[in-house]
């Protein structure tokens, strides 16, 4: 599960501590800096930033889970066989077309959601917190639960179906590639679109209540207030929370392994890469796969900052 | 039409209630039914049953699974804050050469890719020998929680009024008494609600768990309840599987409907601000 990572505003307290003290304490505030980041830059270095180099000098070898010492350095080798091979970029299509199709639905439903919790009615806060639950039940946990709803015998969405005459016989909604592509996003839909509902009916919440009187008084109908005032206004955190979750649903993993077991045809691109690292034992090629999508990560990442509009850069 | 609008408007609350609740409602009336019961679409248990809950923590070490998981989580939050406040004071407080570099490569962290990391992590957790101990998943879930962590008390600390620690400069404080005996109590709320953001995502983490562990006595709740098989292959028992979730997702409700205003504020704090 991934937590968001937010531009901060701008405070004026450094500049003061920095234009008004001695630079005596300046430079003793200074060296205290660096002595409080060393033990998080100490923890991050090892986590994050010597795991990632050791990846990325897997990906050009060969090497294998039982003996990485053994590692052979072979260029651009393991990466050529990743993007030979037919498996990979069918993982790659699947995991496309789920962040695509998983977070369009999300951002529509979320936009309901939140417009429907931003109107002011009895028993607001527990529709609120209800709205929580999804969110906070484990990925794992969730997928199993639906995962029996989807039961092709037993499960109760098939039962429900064929009551509504929706389907005319019991469905096996995870056995089958095609169904089991819509379970999966029916699963991360229901999961995520609390996030996203939230993060929108945050901003509503902070759009100045003045145009909508001036929309009133213009006689404009809800429809239209709604696609020519509140879409626009909307459109900046809106395109932050899209960016971010199709991150998020680009390096998926959880739903997929419970749902759909280890099926090429229903796999994303994570699950590719810890396959070949973990059950064919080719930490060289499944290196290779996680540094591919840890390059396509990258560059959404970047676009990300851009967009969101990072304040960092300008007040350092 | 007034009251057809207001109509549609309850029927579009019951819908999205129904919707959001309904997956945890069945697997409470699912983990109630034993035996043929299960497999009879009832939408409540005819005759409820606790077997399932006890049956749950027979025949696997679930318990002691749940118990890894409480472990391996505090010990995530309790070293995320820690980190955290030291680094969040340096960051949000003090202006010095290298500061946007480290706050871009914080958030830049935020955004790996846990397969990214995985076969370097593998390699390092057997170096330490800690493959298939709980301190390999500590270690490792650091990279999810400690970016934003450190990224959120950032933001709290920031508001901070600066006559407080300029009172305390010239008091002679040390930037070490002011990070404790100053900012750490009116963080309170901000570590409360950072810190439970942490332990949800570490108590939900399962590529890490999955394949850093190999017993079933180390396994964590996520990659336990993943693996749940019954005594033969084509026979799952969803009792048990439904017992075993709702169980792990009790817990994380209440705090949900406790802290719901506390999460809400920490998931979107500065992310609108923009």
């Amino acid at each position: 599960m991934a937590i968001p990572t937010t531009p901060i505003a701008t405070t004026e307290a450094v500049e003061a501590a920095r234009s008004s003290r001695g630079s005596a304490l300046v430079r003793q505030r200074t060296r205290s800096a660096w002595f409080f980041m060393a033990p998080t830059l100490a923890a991050m270095g090892l986590v994050a930033g010597w795991p990632l180099l050791r990846t990325f000098w897997f990906a050009f070898t060969d090497a294998n889970l039982t003996d990485l010492g053994a590692a052979q350095f072979v260029g651009l080798g393991s990466v050529l066989r990743v993007l030979q091979d037919p498996d990979w970029w069918t993982t790659v299509w699947t995991t496309f077309r789920f962040a695509l199709v998983s977070v369009g639905l999300e951002t529509v439903l979320g936009l309901i959601i939140a417009l429907a919790l931003h109107a002011k009615f009895p028993g607001r806060a527990l529709l609120r917190a209800s709205v929580l639950v999804p969110w906070a039940i484990p990925t794992v946990v969730s997928a199993r639960m639906w995962a029996w709803m989807f039961n092709d015998i037993y499960g109760v969405i098939n039962a429900i179906f064929l009551k509504l005459g929706l389907i005319s016989e019991s469905m096996a909604w995870t056995a089958d590639p095609g169904l089991a592509f819509s379970a999966v996003v029916a699963v991360d839909v229901w999961k995520t679109t609390p996030f996203m509902a939230l993060l929108i009916l945050a901003a509503l919440q902070m759009l100045p209540d003045d145009i909508y009187e001036a929309a009133k008084i213009d006689g404009a109908g809800p429809i239209r207030v709604f696609f020519q005032v509140t879409l626009p206004l909307l459109r900046g955190p809106l395109m932050v929370a899209i960016i971010f979750r199709m991150l998020d649903a680009l390096r998926v993993f959880d739903i997929f392994f419970v749902l759909t077991g280890g099926s090429t045809e229903t796999m994303p691109m994570a699950g590719y890469a810890r396959q070949r690292m973990f059950e064919f034992q080719e930490i060289g090629m499944g290196s290779a796969a996680a540094s591919v999508l840890f390059a396509i990560i990258a560059l959404f990442t970047t676009v990300y900052m851009v967009v969101g509009r990072v304040k960092v850069v300008e007040e350092a | 039409m007034k009251w057809l609008k207001k109509v549609s408007f309850w029927l579009l609350l019951a819908v999205i209630a129904i919707y959001t609740l309904f997956p945890f409602y069945w697997a409470i009336v699912s983990s109630l039914k034993t035996g043929s019961a299960l497999f009879q679409v009832d939408p409540w248990p005819k005759s409820p049953a606790w077997g399932n809950y006890v049956a749950v923590f027979q025949g696997q070490p679930f318990g002691q699974n749940i118990l890894n998981s409480v472990i391996v989580a505090t010990a995530v939050v309790v070293l995320s804050l820690l980190l955290g406040l030291t680094a969040s004071f340096a960051l949000a407080r003090i202006e010095f050469r290298g500061r946007k570099v480290l706050l871009l490569s914080v958030l830049g962290v935020s955004m790996f890719p846990q397969i990214a990391v995985l076969s370097g992590m593998f390699e390092l957790v057997r170096w330490l020998g800690l493959y298939n101990k709980l301190p390999a998943l500590v270690i490792s879930n650091l990279i999810l929680t400690l970016p934003f962590t450190v990224w959120v008390l950032t933001t709290f600390m920031r508001e901070l009024p600066k006559e407080l620690e300029e009172a305390a400069i010239v008091d002679g404080a040390t930037p070490w008494m002011i990070v404790w005996r100053v900012f750490l109590p009116l963080l309170g709320p901000a570590m409360a609600t950072t810190g439970l953001l942490a332990f949800i995502a570490a108590w939900n983490e399962f590529l890490f768990a999955l394949t850093f562990t190999q017993s079933d006595s180390v396994r964590t709740v996520p990659v336990a309840i993943a693996l749940f098989s019954g005594g033969t292959a084509f026979e799952t028992p969803w009792g048990l599987i439904m017992a075993a979730s709702v169980i792990v997702t009790v817990p994380l409700v209440v705090l949900v409907l406790i802290f719901q205003r506390k999460i809400i504020s920490g998931l979107t704090a500065g992310a609108v601000k923009g």
